[in-house]
């Protein structure tokens, strides 16, 4: 990583630093401080009243509600999958693991509207489920399981490759030694990839509190029951309250703001750099 | 691996029971923890996803040609597509000289500024849409400068390729910068001792090198530019035959209840879809067998 600047004189080194800041400055940062200059455009006292009138409030509480169960969700999806793919060698591996990427290449969109399909009042299920009473599209669960499955991969595809880096000595030598599969996991597998682990769910967070077309599909935008704060953005946006609508997004900006200073913490203080590569 | 054989040794049961998948290995739980993924991969992912092409293979061929392929549907695709093929042709120019400036330049502040171009992966899309929509609109801190110039990117295509550009910067500064980490300036020092001038460097040694990186975050970047969604419908307008993308396509379909148009559509998508994720698995491999020679 030491950088040393062989080749660009010092005139070219100036010029594609000048270039390069100023095109992150007009593309990355000005969005940035716009969102928090327009949310407090009107001032501190109707920022406050943004971000804690009830629709606010109901909406900052479904997305914690949502994150809150995709989030471990796919912890436990990505340990079992890392489990099985690092840990043993069966045919078709690729393909699992393929098929584990595939929601990060589907539109948010296309992936609402597979659960519409499903459990919608036309979908496969939807006579059943209206016979039932079950509601699960326009309602929280059908929130949830579009949450899930656009943040499905995030664990998985960083625990897979950190723990087929590790291989299974480790465990092996302490099964060996008489520990059970979840004694070796807890007290050998789980330090060992810590910090990947947290990665991985920093990332999957902020994806799930984030994500807007995927639930934008399923949620029917019902003010103060299944407006996530995403969508609650778009709603004050589109009645052009845009101080109101800038407020809330300046909470989600800061969650961005807290995801991105975690993860430089975890790469900075414990050289833990991404496996995961993107999104 | 010695450990591997002990372990082997002593429970030699658990060890035979897998051996029809492949090395033997005394951990136990693959049957519990592949079966979880297996059934969790399908309930969530592989189920919903085929519900699209069964739903549309219900729809008969001319009845999928109208809605799929109607003329509204096809400048959506043509809109997406090329917004995302512009946006991603920026990024692949810009990021790249990004990934140059972090990996081969020291300057103050260098550890916020690489923070920074993880920004888009991890601001919510309906936030970036609307910053951005206020930054270009004719009133905003761009657009002012802009409009009176005759440029006009708010509610425009144009608005939709500087979304976009947001939205993938980071795909090709992240897939390029550690292959340019890999080369080291030695590589290039030894070829400018052999006598290539600055230029013949940059083409025949550094750009081959970094070819498969690179193409691999323009993929990256374009097939997430061709389904995003929340950061392009605020900066859009979202007009008919010009500024409307695929994906809202779908949405007004469905709100129309026209679920089988959704359908056809969100089918073409996936397919464009899979096609790009195929692209992407192929020059990761290529990548792959690059770094090992």
């Amino acid at each position: 990583m030491a950088a040393r600047p062989a080749s660009d004189g010092r005139l070219a080194r100036a010029a594609l630093l000048a270039v390069a800041m100023v095109f992150l400055g007009l593309f990355l940062l000005l969005p940035l401080i716009s969102v928090f200059v327009e949310a407090l455009k009107g001032g501190v006292g109707v920022y406050l009243d943004s971000v804690t009138q009830p629709d606010a409030i109901a909406a900052i509480k479904l997305t914690l509600l949502v994150a809150a169960i995709a989030v471990p969700v796919n912890v436990a999806f990505g340990l079992a999958a890392a489990w099985a793919v690092a840990k043993f060698d069966f045919p078709g591996k690729s393909i699992l693991v393929t098929f584990i990427d595939l929601p990060f290449s589907v539109s948010p969109v296309v992936s609402g509207l597979i659960y519409v399909l499903l459990f919608g009042a036309q979908g496969w299920f939807g006579e059943w489920l209206a016979a039932n009473d079950i509601q699960i599209i326009f309602a929280v669960p059908g929130i949830v399981l579009a949450t899930i499955f656009v943040t499905f991969p995030f664990v998985a595809r960083e625990l897979i490759p950190l723990m087929t880096e590790q291989g299974r000595g480790d465990e092996e030598a302490a099964v060996s030694l008489g520990a059970s599969g979840w004694q070796a996991f807890w007290h050998v597998t789980l330090p060992n990839i810590r910090w990947g682990l947290l990665y991985g769910v920093l990332l999957c967070n902020a994806r799930a509190m984030g994500e807007f077309g995927a639930v934008s599909v399923v949620s029917g935008h019902i003010r103060g029951r299944t407006n996530t704060m995403p969508l609650h953005v778009e709603i004050l946006y589109n009645e052009y309250n845009f101080a109101a609508a800038f407020a809330v997004a300046s909470l989600l900006a800061l969650l961005a703001l807290l995801t991105l200073v975690l993860k430089s913490a975890l790469e900075w203080r414990y050289g833990y750099h991404g496996k995961g590569g993107g999104h | 691996m010695t450990t591997g054989s002990l372990a082997l040794a002593a429970s030699p049961p658990s060890g035979a029971r897998r051996r029809w998948f492949g090395e033997r290995t005394a951990l136990p739980g693959f049957g519990l923890t592949f079966g979880f993924t297996l059934t969790w991969l399908c309930l969530i992912v592989l189920i919903p996803l085929s519900a699209v092409f069964i739903r549309t293979a219900g729809l008969g061929w001319s009845e999928f040609v109208a809605v799929a392929l109607s003329e509204r549907a096809l400048s959506a695709y043509k809109v997406s597509f090329g917004t995302a093929f512009a946006a991603a042709l920026v990024n692949g120019l810009f990021g790249l000289l990004i990934a140059w400036v972090l990996v081969r330049h020291e300057f103050p502040g260098k550890r916020i500024v690489s923070a920074l171009v993880d920004l888009p992966f991890a601001l919510p899309t309906a936030v970036a849409g609307i910053a951005l929509t206020a930054l270009y609109a004719e009133n905003g801190w761009l657009g002012q400068y802009l409009v009176p110039l005759g440029i006009h990117v708010a509610f425009t295509p144009l608005g939709i390729v500087v979304a976009l550009i947001f939205i993938g910067l980071p795909f090709v500064v992240r897939s390029v910068e550690p292959v340019l980490a890999d080369i080291g300036p030695e590589i290039e020092e030894a070829a400018q001792s052999l006598g290539a001038s600055r230029l013949q460097t940059m083409r025949r040694v550094i750009l081959p090198a970094i070819l498969p990186a690179w193409l691999t975050g323009f993929a990256m970047a374009l097939a997430r530019g061709v389904g995003e969604y929340g950061s392009v419908i605020f900066i859009a307008g979202n007009m008919p035959f010009r500024s409307e993308i695929a994906p809202l396509l779908i949405i007004t379909q469905l709100e129309q209840y026209d679920y089988a148009g959704a359908t056809a559509i969100a089918a073409v998508m996936l397919v464009i879809s899979f096609a790009l994720l195929l692209v992407i698995n192929l020059l990761q491999a290529w990548a792959r067998s690059r770094s090992i020679d």
